[in-house]
């Protein structure tokens, strides 16, 4: 197996009753670069992150992350694995506060169970103390640390989008897929939001990035894959899918304007 | 990353002695309060011991409901398991007579064991779905207990279970009064002192499971079970967890009852006390601690705080005795149910979140 390759999709395919949501999409994700996912609305995106992270079963292919597949892993068993990601509708847990949103990653990632939570033995306290303080951490990273103790769902809409990127953080991912990171933001926080990705990628997580917003894509993904009504259409550099003639028509519409540009 | 914090800093723990002085009041108070009781008739004592016993059950409610987000309408049931373990490991229908200590946790791991079965065929449902489930079992351990004395006899019927035997150390039995360094103590004030240790465990023992890993774990999948399971979350277990938890407590107050009680029916485990119980923890504010301890002292109180005036207002207002006190309380009991949703909507005292983030946005960093 290529040893450069963190996740590797092989022939990926999902149905819902008459839809094809997804047909035989293939790619791989290598170790510490930002793979970009693009496509029209319905093109099906959020459903191969669906798939991925175990809430939906594929109808045929299978992933293979980090050395092993994903076969039949539930949602929190990828996570376990080092996938986490964050939701196109902001998924947070709305009624704790910021701090406590990231502890909760912190989960998946330590150990104390029903006598630790009771008896506060000193390997319990060492661990509650590291949790706080590492999502602590985690929220000066995306720049949230002064809203550490507000409710979620009191916080500005970028920085509920920060937060939910610390709470996928706070998991240990070797993977970080993010679902339009960039949605509802203005030029300036979008700005912020793509030197976060490069920082995150510099201190070695691999990123797979769904994304609407062009300007980001092309600004920050070594690779993009291109989807169209579930079939994967492109895949490259970010310069050389913009141009794709397939993908222009995909974007701009119709296959006869595909056919003008084509001969 | 890697950026040093002084994470001491947002939740400072040291305790000043403000608090130590109020601390101490408290429990002078709570020492003294059988006592106070006692002068209104020791009814009220029974009244205070009942208090305590719906503050566990409502407690161990709070961590499914409050905690975990799962509604649960047969809570009940693990109750009624706990008071007949000790019923049949403590009274002369079967002649076994095991000491409280032992009992307390078979009845509490018993209960434990039905909170799983409850709970493992029900993981995939939600709100009114799970609600009916759960009515369902709490309803089917009733029936059991009123039918299960044919053709073995194990719980007696309808007849219930008497004679269980009190708490006792020794010779030091709780059920008759008692002169020690010539203060009498009467057999409900005894175990007013007992509840009262056994309250003060379960109260300790919910703060602590709230504050931990755990706790989170349940509050999680209260506010978004799929980002919940996405964030690495074994949703299946953490429920199950909940519900043994749940429980247990529920087992413990139930082996406490059956002690207090030295009688128990299949009659005191119907759904009323189900609903009443859960009414505890909503009114007291879901997920909050002393919040559920309020909305159960209060909702014990209530009643019975009712049962002694309503005539005597009657009487004070229009001369003469216009609805008897028995139909007029559980009507203003209703009244003041509805008012507190209308008014309190999140409950008498609701969870300190809110309060701590106008805390800070009051003095901002």
């Amino acid at each position: 197996m290529n040893p450069v390759a963190l996740l590797s999709a092989v022939g990926i395919a999902k149905r819902f009753g008459g839809v094809q949501a997804l047909e035989d999409v293939s790619f791989t994700i290598h170790y510490g670069e930002i793979y970009g996912l693009i496509g029209p609305n319905g093109a099906g995106k959020t459903s191969l992150f669906n798939v991925l992270t175990g809430i939906y079963i594929p109808d045929g292919g299978r992933f293979v992350f980090d050395g092993a597949p994903l076969d039949g892993l539930k949602p929190n068993e990828v996570a376990d694995r080092g996938i986490a990601r964050t939701f196109q509708n902001i998924r947070l847990f709305q009624n704790l506060s910021a701090l406590e949103n990231v502890m909760i990653g912190r989960h998946v990632r330590t150990h104390a169970g029903v006598f630790g939570a009771i008896f506060r033995d000193r390997r319990t306290l060492v661990e509650e103390a590291a949790i706080e303080k590492r999502s602590y951490e985690l929220l000066e990273y995306v720049g949230v640390a002064n809203h550490a103790n507000s409710l979620a769902k009191h916080l500005a809409y970028g920085d509920q989008r920060r937060l939910e990127i610390a709470r996928a953080l706070a998991t240990e991912p070797k993977l970080l897929a993010l679902d339009e990171p960039a949605a509802g933001m203005n030029a300036t926080e979008t700005q912020g939001l793509k030197r976060l990705l490069q920082e995150i990628r510099r201190d070695g997580t691999t990123i797979l990035l769904i994304e609407h917003d062009m300007k980001l894509v092309m600004g920050v993904c070594d690779r993009v894959l291109v989807l169209d009504y579930g079939k994967k259409i492109a895949e490259g550099s970010a310069a050389s899918v913009q141009s794709d003639p397939k993908v222009i028509a995909a974007y701009l519409g119709g296959e006869i304007s595909l056919d003008v540009a084509a001969p | 990353m890697g950026k040093s914090v002084n994470t001491a800093s947002y939740r400072t723990k040291s305790i000043p002695l403000k608090v130590w002085v109020g601390v101490a009041l408290v429990a002078a108070a709570l020492a003294l309060l059988p006592f106070v009781a006692a002068l209104a008739g020791q009814a009220w004592v029974r009244i205070l011991n009942f208090a305590m016993i719906y503050t566990m059950l409502a407690l161990g409610l709070n961590i499914v409901v409050g905690f975990a987000g799962l509604l649960d309408l047969g809570y009940i049931a693990f109750y009624a398991v706990g008071a007949y373990v000790y019923a049949l490991l403590a009274s002369p229908h079967f002649g076994l007579h095991l000491p409280f200590w032992v009992i307390v946790p078979i009845g509490a791991g018993v209960a434990c064991i039905f909170g799983v079965l409850l709970g493992a065929p029900t993981l995939k449902l939600r709100g009114d779905y799970l609600a009916i489930v759960t009515l369902g079992f709490g309803e089917i351990i009733r029936i059991f207990l009123n039918n299960l004395n044919a053709p073995v006899n194990i719980s007696n019927g309808p007849q219930g279970i008497n004679l269980i035997d009190p708490f006792r150390i020794g010779n030091f039995s709780f059920a008759r009064p008692e002169t020690i360094l010539g203060v009498t103590f009467s057999g409900p004030q005894k175990y007013y002192y007992l509840l009262l240790l056994i309250t003060l465990g379960v109260i300790v023992v919910n703060l602590r499971l709230q504050n931990s890993r755990l706790g989170r774990a349940w509050e999680a999948i209260r506010e978004d079970e799929v980002a919940a399971r996405a964030m690495g979350i074994n949703t299946r277990n953490v429920k199950l967890l909940a519900f043994a938890m749940g429980a247990s407590f529920g087992g413990i107050a139930g082996a406490v009852f059956s002690a207090t009680q030295q009688f128990v029916s299949p009659e005191s485990f119907g759904l009323f006390e189900s609903v009443i119980v859960l009414a505890m923890v909503v009114l007291g504010g879901m997920g909050n601690i002393p919040g559920v301890i309020l909305g159960a002292v209060m909702l014990t109180l209530l009643p019975e705080v009712l049962r002694y005036t309503m005539e005597p207002l009657q009487m004070a207002l229009f001369r003469r005795v216009v609805l008897d006190a028995e139909t007029i309380r559980l009507l203003v009991f209703g009244i003041a149910l509805v008012a507190i949703m209308l008014y309190r909507p999140a409950g008498l005292w609701p969870s300190p979140v809110r309060k701590r983030e106008l805390e800070v946005a009051a003095t901002p960093q």
